[in-house]
């Protein structure tokens, strides 16, 4: 490997894509694989809305719809927003740490392939014809007694894109404790590493009883398993609480990193340094905590009784203070600063009274006898996509202008932008602003049509339009990846001018090293403190120029993940094709002796030479 | 020009009002109607919520806006340098003790009434003959319909409800399939219908519903069941005790002295339907199908459909294409189109009340 830029073939450009262990590469993927489900999630999202546009549609029938419902929430949790937050992470963190790649550069590939095998095993199930239909939470009476291979997809799927998830989580938390540059301690880390540290903390808490659930599910449909089956003495409610012990934690792992996003954003086009970052830090982490104290307020209906509701209401409630503690810490950032409305900024400012929305609608619901009346109905549905999308997404799309330059070495279109912002955001509270009175007027949640007569028509008609709008930010905003993607026109270090941390204080995109000496940090926003000081470069090494360890790229993680795919297949088909139970051991057999290359494969990674580095420098000097 | 912007104001504030009013949705289905104390109850709960919650977001917004008008680098000049505040240990003291403040207001009353909505414990009370001193109704959740035993009074009915007006009634739920929930958004909050255990609450009904739009509340399924989740309706009829111990006593008596609107209707279905389907209201819970002794009197056919002779026929003929999932067998092929007006006569002809 060297850095002089070659003239690769395909295949050679291929090979090193599938094989490599490169943070920044591994980011792209996450945030490429992402983005493709995020456009088949927003699809599905699309024909639900234009089914229910006015009652009585006959567009999808009833059994498709329950499909898309189920296709859009998982796709749009497990497949788009976690990978891309995953992508952002991994192409930000190292830099915001100073590190020169994760710690197990082979895991987070591996991590990545599993996620995009475990995704691509569950969106067979279109190709297949029997997909899974029992919502996104899969309700065990309900996943139980659906026939067909649809839960049978939804499990496997999950299972293989879960592991993954799991692996990047660890990987962050060993990468953020043990591979932060001289100087950068804990309470001088970036804001979106701090979020990306609780959140991986918090998957390796949560996603354990995801696999737990799943295994159960799995057993019960398709070993004669009876976890859930009540008349064999199973407990269906087992599964509620299983699943929101993972699904609510979820919640905050989605938005605790695009609390990180909007963090750096503020401060950046503020000019000025985060509002109470001690206790934006200390809140984060408290966040983290109580995320794990109220899965029950899920299930306020189920019958827990009132003691455990008053517990879960109060605990809820409890949720909304250091919630609030960082909305007034970025309005005080921004209070003061000189606030520049950039894209990204753009984001950051629609996010604020969206955000705030779906906290207090969350609250309201958190106060258990007024969840009896608004649970399962189209408020809740209102409530989660304030959250998710008014929140999460609205990070993803600001995050995508920000980083854009710093991933792939250019900027998007900033008017192209602009426009985006403008149709999402407006078409974003046209679809759900609404949606909260349709629950109030007793509409219940996923259900595929609606009687003529109910007063639900003209607010249904208001969502859909709504939705086609964010549908058209979408489009713009492909459109403007194609064309800034044609023009590739290189940018410098810092593009937007104000970068606060080191990712900002080296080349974009960064050499595959990132940074030929380990930076020595000296206080929050180091880069910022350096150039106040008149040091152009924003950079002080902490060591001099020397031999650099990198790790060898891997075929092995694609290897890996693919065994566990066709195992997969293996298990679903086990009782009813001959095949089935040989492919199942096949595929196992595959990951096994993968597993076991690897481990007996003595590679122990290649040094970049200094004289390398070296003229690596001269170069980048010379092009100045 | 002040006359203009008078006028505008007028025909603003008259536009908000009347956005406001429609806001509050149909009488018979709308929680911002509540129509009995469990409703209320949820709905003072809702008013004080949004209202907290409305000033959270008046005071952010404020905040917001104003820092957002002050602070621009068009108006501050692209030199300026902020200073580097750190933070002030004052401000972050006063949004973590006011929004403490604001929960605790809210966490009392919700507290109250959850283990007020919660109370069951009057369920059983039996007065000194035995005789239960409250109306209990067994509910049971079937793929995708629902069927009330009045436990204490022998009587079994299905999709619809009847329960007299301004006394507490009680609910054991559950389901026979798959999980549902039982919900009637005009009077009271959801439980759900568990498969492996029975859930109680109550709820009280305080409006009459012969003078709603149909003569009924809609209830509704709010736990998705699978394709038919969205069809899975049922309906409430509420009236004063009096009337309502009348058709308790027509219930009881339904068994007995049943009127037969089209005799041939009658043999069509003892040949084809009475093996799952009874049209005596005596009875317990656990059929196959639901109960017709009160068909004739009810809103729709199926839960859903208009309640005519001929959506009856459809209904009979294709039930798999109208309410996909369901258990109930299609008949286009078994009976002819006479057998089936007479089926629907006589169907329409079974009633309590009449």
């Amino acid at each position: 490997m060297s850095s002089v830029a070659q003239k690769k073939g395909f295949g050679a450009t291929l090979w090193d894509w599938l094989t490599t262990v490169d943070h920044k590469k591994i980011g792209i993927l996450y945030f490429l694989g992402g983005g493709f489900f995020f456009v088949v999630g927003g699809i599905e999202a699309m024909m639900i809305r234009w089914q229910l546009y006015k009652p009585n549609n006959d567009f999808v029938s009833a059994g498709l719809f329950n499909d898309l419902i189920t296709m859009h929430g998982t796709t749009m949790i497990f497949l788009a927003a976690m990978p891309i937050l995953f992508g952002f992470m991994n192409a930000i963190v190292p830099l915001q740490i100073g590190a020169r790649d994760v710690a197990f550069p082979f895991i987070n590939s591996l991590g990545f392939w599993m996620f995009f095998f475990g995704g691509l095993f569950l969106n067979i199930s279109w190709l297949y014809g029997e997909v899974p239909n029992a919502g996104w939470t899969s309700y065990a009476s309900l996943s139980i007694a659906s026939e067909g291979h649809g839960i049978d997809f939804y499990a496997i799927g999950l299972q293989i894109a879960g592991g993954g998830t799991l692996m990047a989580g660890i990987n962050f938390l060993v990468t953020i404790i043990n591979m932060r540059a001289p100087g950068m301690t804990y309470m001088r880390m970036p804001l979106f590493t701090w979020t990306t540290f609780v959140a991986s903390a918090m998957i390796l808490f949560a996603f354990p009883p995801l696999t737990i659930g799943l295994f159960f599910l799995t057993f019960d449909r398709m070993f004669g398993g009876n976890f859930f089956d009540h008349t064999m003495g199973g407990n269906t409610i087992i599964w509620e609480h299983i699943f929101w012990i993972f699904g609510h934690p979820e919640v905050y792992i989605l938005i605790l990193p695009a609390f990180g996003i909007f963090s750096e954003i503020f401060s950046i086009f503020s000019r000025k340094r985060l509002f109470g970052y001690p206790s934006m830090v200390f809140a984060t982490v408290l966040i983290g905590f109580l995320g794990f104290m109220v899965w029950a307020h899920h299930m306020f209906t189920v019958g827990l009784g009132p003691t455990a509701n008053a517990i879960f209401a109060v605990a809820t409630m409890a949720i909304a203070v250091p919630t609030g503690v960082k909305i007034f810490n970025w309005l005080l950032t921004m209070w003061g600063g000189s606030i520049k409305v950039t894209t990204p900024m753009l984001y950051a400012l629609g996010f604020i009274p969206s955000f705030v929305m779906g906290g207090v609608t969350g609250v309201m619901q958190g106060a258990a006898p007024l969840d009896y009346q608004l649970h399962d109905s189209y408020f809740i549905v209102a409530h989660f996509h304030y959250v998710i999308v008014g929140g999460v997404v609205l990070a993803i799309l600001a995050a995508t202008h920000l980083y854009w330059p710093k991933m792939f070495g250019t900027m998007l279109n900033e008017t192209l932008g602009k426009i985006t912002f403008t149709f999402f955001f407006i078409g974003f509270h046209m679809t759900f602003l609404i949606q909260h009175w349709l629950g109030f007027w007793g509409m219940p949640r996923r259900v595929w049509t609606y009687m003529d007569g109910q007063g639900w028509n003209l607010a249904n008609l208001i969502s859909t339009c709504g939705a086609l709008l964010m549908a058209i930010g979408v489009i713009v905003l492909v459109y403007n990846v194609i064309i800034t993607s044609i023009k590739n026109v290189k940018v410098g270090n810092d593009p937007w001018g104000d970068g606060r941390t080191l990712e900002w204080a080296i080349e974009s995109p960064p050499i595959y090293y990132n940074f030929p000496a380990t930076p020595l940090v000296r206080g929050l926003d180091t880069v910022w403190i350096e150039k106040m000081e008149g040091n152009e470069t924003g950079l002080t090494p902490a060591e001099p120029i020397k031999d650099i360890h990198m790790p060898n790229g891997s075929i092995i993680p694609i290897l890996m993940s693919f065994g566990l795919f066709i195992a997969g297949f293996g298990a679903m088909f086990r009782t009813e094709e001959a095949w089935g139970l040989p492919v199942l051991i096949f595929g196992l057999l595959w990951t096994f002796v993968s597993m076991a290359a690897r481990s007996l494969q003595d590679d122990t990674g290649y040094y970049i030479k200094k004289d390398e580095i070296l003229r690596d420098l001269k170069r980048k000097g010379g092009q100045k | 020009m002040m006359k203009g912007l008078k006028k505008w104001r007028l025909f603003s504030l008259l536009a908000v009002l009347t956005v406001f009013l429609a806001g509050c949705g149909q009488e018979e289905l709308s929680t911002l109607l509540p129509a009995g104390q469990v409703g209320q109850d949820q709905f003072n709960l809702l008013l004080l919520s949004s209202g907290i919650m409305l000033l959270v977001i008046i005071v952010v917004v404020a905040i917001y806006l104003i820092a957002l008008l002050r602070f621009r680098r068009s108006k501050l000049g692209e030199d300026h340098i902020p200073e580097q505040v750190e933070g002030s240990h004052k401000l972050e003291l006063v949004w973590t003790i006011i929004p403490i403040l604001l929960i605790l207001l809210l966490a009392v009353p919700t507290v109250y009434y959850t283990y007020k909505l919660g109370d069951v414990s009057a369920m059983g009370a039996v007065d000194d003959d035995g005789n239960a001193e409250n109306l209990v109704v067994d509910v049971t959740a079937k793929l995708y319909w629902w069927e009330f035993e009045y436990p204490n009074l022998g009587i079994v009915t299905a999709q619809e409800l009847v329960v007299p007006m301004d006394e507490k009634v009680y609910f054991n739920l559950i389901a026979a399939d798959v999980k549902h929930s039982f919900w009637i958004p005009a009077v009271g909050g959801k439980l759900d219908t568990n498969v492996e255990n029975v859930n109680k609450f109550y709820l009280v009904f305080e409006k009459d519903s012969k003078n709603l739009k149909d003569g009924v509340f809609y209830g509704k399924c709010a736990e998705l069941c699978g394709p038919s989740h969205a069809l899975m309706d049922f309906k409430v009829k509420t009236m004063p005790r009096a009337e309502f111990d009348n058709w308790v006593a027509a219930m009881q008596a339904s068994g007995d002295n049943q009127v037969v609107a089209n005799p041939s209707g009658e043999a069509v279905f003892s040949q084809s339907c009475i093996g799952c389907h009874a049209t005596s209201g005596v009875g317990e819970s656990g059929a196959n199908g639901p109960n017709l002794a009160t068909f004739g009197d009810r809103n729709r056919v199926a839960g859903f459909l208009d309640h005519t002779k001929q959506d009856l026929i459809e209904w009979i003929k294709y039930p798999q294409k109208y309410k996909p999932g369901n258990k109930m067998p299609g008949f286009a092929d078994q009976l002819s189109d006479s057998e089936l007006d007479a089926l629907a006569e006589y169907l329409m002809g079974l009633s309590v009340e009449k």
